[in-house]
């Protein structure tokens, strides 16, 4: 069965999604990369959607859950390079991804990351 | 075909088509006089004399106006009142030229038929029904044509009020003017997300100074735009935020959740820049009361 490759930077986590997600593939997704963020204790994880040009209301909240399981083993998700139609397509779903911080390249994201240590900023929605 | 006596009425046109062109012209002169200006009298002449020319033929057919005989005729008038409708002829006026012609030829029959009555009515029915149907027409490609220009300017109107304007590297500026509707949120918010993808910008503001009310809706447009934005990795800022519209929305009970606000454009970008870690300074002392 094909997987997402889970590359390891440092103390974080990179995956690109170069593929179509299908449900079965973001499962797999899901389970490797809660697997590598215990083994590797990464400290953050980036996720550039960059590639992907459509998604449905379960990829979206794959997404969220993703995020919302690596903040319990104490890592920071990044979701970088969303399209506007992939955007616009999760707002009209009603799934704005509360929580998860986003950034419009992987370089932004990764500076996300690494300042991430930190405190948040005075914008509130990033205080959790 | 209802009739069952052919009609007379190409016959008589065909021998004193002359004639009542003529009679038609003065009689439109007359009509159309405080028109002069906007069409010449050349291509009235033309116009007219090329309409009676199809109907006469048409009327030797079929006398049926929506059947095949009379689409020469038809789009003929359809040509006729689509120019009208750009030189700025009213509706009555356009369909006039069509009823006018009623007069001139009603006293040819006259003329013609005067021995047998029974065949003068019979005419008179036949030329009355089908002009008004080809007047009925005229209006009717008067209101299309009138119509096609209005949805062109809508959707002009649409295009011209969503720009996005990049004030500083990296902040990008959305001025919103008039009423935001679903259709025209969908395209701000798509020419929104476009313009952040082309200019890798990290903050938008969204000005709606110029949105003359806020309600429920037009807050959750604005709302799903700033999510989307985020989505992307930009951060919104809502400016131009008038003393009414703030009561209006705490009235509302509207949650603008943790989007920024702030009551001028001047303050959003200022709020941006720093952001950015932009600091501008002023190198001479200002002359500008501040």
């Amino acid at each position: 069965m094909e997987r997402i490759p889970i590359l390891r930077m440092g103390s974080f986590l990179l995956v690109t999604i170069q593929v179509d997600m299908h449900d079965r593939l973001a499962l797999a997704l899901q389970d490797d990369l809660m697997g590598r963020i215990r083994e590797t204790r990464a400290r953050g994880v980036l996720i550039d959607i960059s590639a992907l040009d459509v998604v449905d209301s379960f990829i979206g909240r794959m997404i969220g859950n993703i995020a919302a399981m690596a903040r319990v083993l104490d890592a920071d998700t990044v979701v970088t390079g969303m399209r506007p139609a992939v955007a616009i397509t999760l707002v009209e779903l009603g799934l704005s991804l509360p929580g998860v911080r986003t950034a419009l390249d992987v370089e932004r994201g990764m500076k996300l990351l690494t300042d991430g240590t930190q405190p948040p900023d005075q914008r509130g929605r990033r205080a959790r | 075909m209802p009739e069952a006596a052919p009609t007379r009425l190409p016959d008589i046109l065909g021998r004193h088509q002359q004639e009542i062109l003529d009679d038609w012209l003065k009689l439109q002169a007359e009509t159309f006089s405080r028109r002069r200006d906007l069409i010449s009298d050349e291509e009235l002449k033309q116009q007219s004399a090329s309409f009676l020319q199809g109907l006469r033929s048409a009327a030797a057919t079929d006398l049926d106006p929506r059947g095949p005989a009379w689409q020469g005729v038809r789009d003929l008038l359809g040509e006729i009142s689509t120019s009208r409708v750009r030189q700025g002829f009213s509706p009555s006026e356009t369909a006039t030229f069509v009823f006018s012609l009623k007069q001139p030829l009603f006293a040819r029959l006259n003329r013609e038929l005067a021995s047998d009555t029974r065949a003068l009515a019979e005419e008179t029915w036949t030329a009355t029904r089908l002009l008004d149907a080809l007047g009925l027409h005229t209006t009717e490609v008067y209101q299309r044509g009138r119509e096609q220009v209005i949805v062109r300017q809508q959707q002009d109107l649409l295009e011209l009020s969503t720009p996005v304007v990049e004030l500083w590297e990296g902040v990008l500026a959305l001025p919103l003017i008039g009423t935001l509707d679903s259709s025209r949120t969908q395209v701000v918010m798509e020419s929104l997300l476009q313009q952040i993808v082309d200019t890798k910008a990290g903050v938008a503001i969204i000005d709606i100074t110029g949105v003359p009310t806020v309600d429920t809706l037009v807050a959750q447009h604005l709302l799903k735009t700033v999510a989307a934005a985020r989505l992307m990795g930009a951060d919104c800022i809502i400016s131009g935020i008038r003393p009414q519209i703030a009561q209006t929305i705490v009235h509302l009970g509207v949650d603008l959740g943790d989007v920024v606000t702030k009551s001028s454009l001047a303050d959003a970008l200022t709020i941006a820049l720093n952001r950015a870690g932009w600091v501008v300074t002023r190198t001479a002392p200002g002359q500008a009361a501040r």
